[in-house]
């Protein structure tokens, strides 16, 4: 049960009741605002920032620019939209690097925030850009705390300034000032103060961030937040804000499932922008903030932008251009799939990325039952025929088939399963990357307009990316591929099939606002 | 310490009042939602008030406050809190997303039960994070208890478990407890992990607790963590830790009702001593005042 799907479930429903309606009635727009109210509530957006935001919406919507619309649900995910980002900070700031270096960056957040992770990918990100960061082990409270960091930044591969051995032992201003003066010494042009974890109630602590504060005089001072807090985001911000004076928020975990209230709250109560996302353990797992992204996510109207980007850090484009190709010259074997297949399989979580996709609300369920090694055992059967069945899958016949079974481990139905498959694909892909809308055999009646829709998103895509058709034709044959798997009996072959299918089965409605977003 | 904000504070003005109004309840629900009571929870409770309000035939806040800390009191007295232990050795696994203060209540643990004459042994099986083992074990030689490290970084967390088990029946020891990896319930590899974890101690001995640790600062999502983790791990308590923060951990209930899990340790300060036994009266009184 994930807490932001409950969100943007909710937000779909109340909708989906509006829709119909040409008009919206005051009561109408009081039960949406409720709905509204509740979801906020139950992603952890703190209940003061829940009140001014649905006040704001409900206001909105009563005026004139619903009541004109042609379709006032969509108006009000527009309007539902448009707050958002506007709480979120509209643009995404980036970090203001002093004119005289060194640029001083202190971290300051609640115990078990991520705080010394977050300074190893920070420096790590920094130093990619070609400068010089130094880490300073100011956090002497937590047990070993000096020593993480000393792992963290020999794996970051940056320099690391920690004079105390910590646990409890060392004063971190002193090491803060002492950090300055090394870092000017040694050339440092960044320097990163990770210091100890504190509560907002706790007076002397705080004192003693303050203290770091006025010693160093830092350009940045980055309050890191774990994105899974709940309505105390709005007393620790606060008590932080008065504490430290911070320029700029970290969200941090936001791989996990909870990622609507924290960001919301804290940007709200504080003013202060979020900067960084931090989405995993490895020191790669860290991105600017992108706040239309995060909107348009709580909308569920999917992070596009990002799966593209994913998609395209990815997909090798020599490779896909070669593909496309084969697709429109129908030389695509089985070995180009399985290639295929590995990209795909490159670009993390199967899962992950359809979580980015809209409309994926209704198939988070079929998502928690779908097995990735189901990649795994396609690979099997593929890597198990031999170079001319792979190139030539006609000469398949029965006892290559139970040959190649018994090699990948799987049954003969499974391979009967991924040949045919493999065959609907290959004829599919090859419209598509004629320019065509796939007529799927074996895939039943195709619901209301589902070419249509695709077709559209096609056009999006050309859209967001200024044509690079090797690309587009590499996403297209993706797509494509996990289209054709609904065919397959629960979902097995491909193992794509029948998770990733629903992905293009959001509403038109849904398709239209997307546009507007992507347009902007 | 005193904390900044508080329920007691929250529902003063509320108390304040002569009778029983709209505001009241507004005041109320507020009030329980910013104790991260979750909109659900809130709700409930309001109505079971409610209609005891309309059955007494009462208008005095006074008895409305009364009402509310015995409602909350009994709904977190359902269940058992208490530990067991009983087994030798007793092996106590401990789980939780990350940053929640997984090891740091080990910690406390260790120096509770030392303390209590027992000879505890802990396993570092959490081998990914960076100095966790040595957090760990500073940690072990405040509490007086002896550690099994991984012989090497990065080796299979199933192991180390494997070794303190076996480290504690050899050397006759009480009461094994194994650090684990803090992992996001998300991310199913990680989550196969402990299952893998429990199997293999489980083939040596029964496990007498498996313990998550739950951050007060930690929203809703706190109850997603708990089925993800109750699913993989089989939770048998929660520990809530940070309760000494302006965070009132109010989620603990919904997570408590929805999965039917106990809290049984609450964790309130960095200190080696600052480990308590749930008592639902002390934990309500705290909230309320």
């Amino acid at each position: 049960m994930a807490t932001f799907g409950n969100l943007t479930d909710r937000l779909a429903d109340t909708f989906k009741n509006l829709r119909g309606k040409g008009k919206l009635s005051e009561a109408d727009v009081d039960g949406t605002v409720r709905e509204i109210r509740r979801a906020l509530l139950e992603a952890d957006v703190a209940l003061e920032v829940v009140k001014q935001f649905t006040g704001r919406v409900r206001e909105r919507a009563l005026g004139h620019e619903v009541s004109a619309a042609l379709n006032p649900a969509q108006q009000v995910v527009q309007i539902v939209n448009d707050e958002l980002v506007t709480i979120l900070g509209g643009e995404a700031r980036r970090i203001q690097f002093a004119k005289n270096p060194p640029t001083v960056i202190m971290l300051a957040g609640l115990q078990g925030a991520g705080k010394t992770t977050l300074a190893g990918k920070l420096s790590k990100w920094l130093a990619a850009d070609g400068h010089t960061p130094l880490l300073v082990a100011a956090d002497l409270q937590r047990p070993n705390a000096v020593t993480q960091l000393q792992v963290v930044a020999e794996q970051a591969g940056v320099a690391v300034f920690a004079p105390e051995p910590g646990n409890g032992k060392g004063d971190p201003v002193k090491v803060s000032k002492q950090a300055m003066k090394f870092a000017k010494d040694k050339q440092h042009d960044v320097v990163i103060i990770d210091t100890a974890g504190r509560l907002g109630v706790d007076a002397e602590l705080m004192k003693q961030a303050a203290n770091i504060r006025k010693a160093v005089d830092p350009d940045e001072v980055l309050f890191v937040i774990d994105a899974m807090i709940g309505q105390d985001a709005v007393t620790t911000a606060r008590a932080f804000q008065e504490g430290v004076d911070f320029t700029g928020v970290v969200l941090s975990k936001l791989d996990g499932d909870a990622r609507g209230g924290a960001a919301l709250s804290v940007a709200s109560i504080t003013g202060r922008p979020i900067m960084f996302a931090s989405t995993g353990e490895g020191l790669d797992d860290f991105e600017p903030f992108h706040p239309d992204r995060m909107a348009s996510r709580i909308l569920d109207l999917g992070d596009i932008l990002t799966l593209i980007e994913t998609a395209q850090k990815t997909f090798d484009e020599e490779e896909s251009r070669k593909v496309a190709e084969k697709f429109a010259t129908d030389t695509f074997t089985l070995d180009d799939f399985l290639q295929q297949m590995q990209q795909l399989k490159n670009m993390g979580s199967i899962k992950g990325m359809l979580g980015m996709l809209p409309g994926a609300k209704g198939m988070r369920e079929q998502l928690d039952n779908f097995d990735e090694s189901e990649i795994t055992r396609t690979e099997a059967i593929i890597q198990s025929m031999t170079k001319q069945e792979r190139t030539t899958p006609k000469l398949l016949n029965g006892s290559r088939r139970v040959r190649i079974a018994r090699g990948s481990g799987t049954t003969v139905t499974e391979v009967n399963a991924l040949v045919n498959r493999f065959e609907q694909a290959a004829k599919m892909m090859k419209t598509v990357a004629k320019g065509g809308v796939p007529q799927i055999p074996g895939m039943g009646p195709i619901p209301g307009g589902h070419g249509g829709k695709s077709s559209k998103k096609n056009q999006k895509k050309k859209g967001s990316k200024s044509g690079n058709p090797a690309k587009r034709a590499a996403e297209d044959a993706a797509r494509a591929q996990g289209a054709v798997a609904p065919s397959a009996p629960s979902g097995s072959g491909f193992g794509l099939g029948g998770a990733k299918a629903p992905a293009g089965g959001p509403s038109p409605e849904e398709l239209e606002s997307l546009q507007k977003f992507l347009g902007r | 310490m005193a904390a900044s904000w508080s329920l007691s504070g929250a529902l003063k003005s509320m108390f304040a009042r002569d009778t029983i109004d709209a505001d009241t309840w507004n005041d109320l629900e507020d009030a329980m939602i910013s104790a991260d009571f979750g909109p659900d929870i809130t709700e409930s409770v309001i109505d079971e008030l409610r209609a005891s309000v309309a059955k007494f035939r009462t208008d005095d806040p006074a008895d409305l406050k009364r009402m509310l800390r015995e409602t909350l009191e009994e709904r977190l007295a359902r269940l058992d809190p208490t530990l067991t232990l009983s087994a030798r050795p007793a092996v106590v696994l401990v789980v939780g997303v990350n940053g929640v203060g997984k090891t740091t209540t080990i910690g406390k643990f260790t120096k509770f039960l030392v303390g209590h004459g027992r000879s505890v042994v802990v396993g570092a099986a959490d081998t990914f994070r960076a100095a966790a083992v040595e957090q760990l074990a500073t940690w072990a030689e405040r509490g007086g208890a002896s550690i099994v490290r991984p012989q090497q970084q990065g080796q299979d967390p199933a192991s180390v478990a494997f070794q303190t088990v076996e480290r504690a029946q050899r050397d006759g020891i009480d009461i094994a407890i194994i650090d684990t990896a803090g992992r996001l319930q998300t991310k199913s590899g990680l989550m196969d992990e402990l299952g893998k974890i429990r199997r293999v101690v489980e083939k040596q001995t029964e496990i007498a607790e498996v313990l998550l640790v739950l951050d007060a600062t930690t929203g809703q999502n706190g109850v997603a963590q708990a089925e993800a983790f109750i699913q993989h791990a089989g939770v048998t308590g929660l520990v809530i830790t940070k309760l000494d923060g302006s965070a009132k951990g109010g989620f603990v209930l919904a997570v408590q009702e929805r999965t039917g899990i106990p809290i049984k340790l609450v964790g309130q300060g960095e200190g080696i001593n600052d480990l308590t036994g749930f008592t639902p009266h002390v934990y309500v009184q705290g909230l309320i005042g």
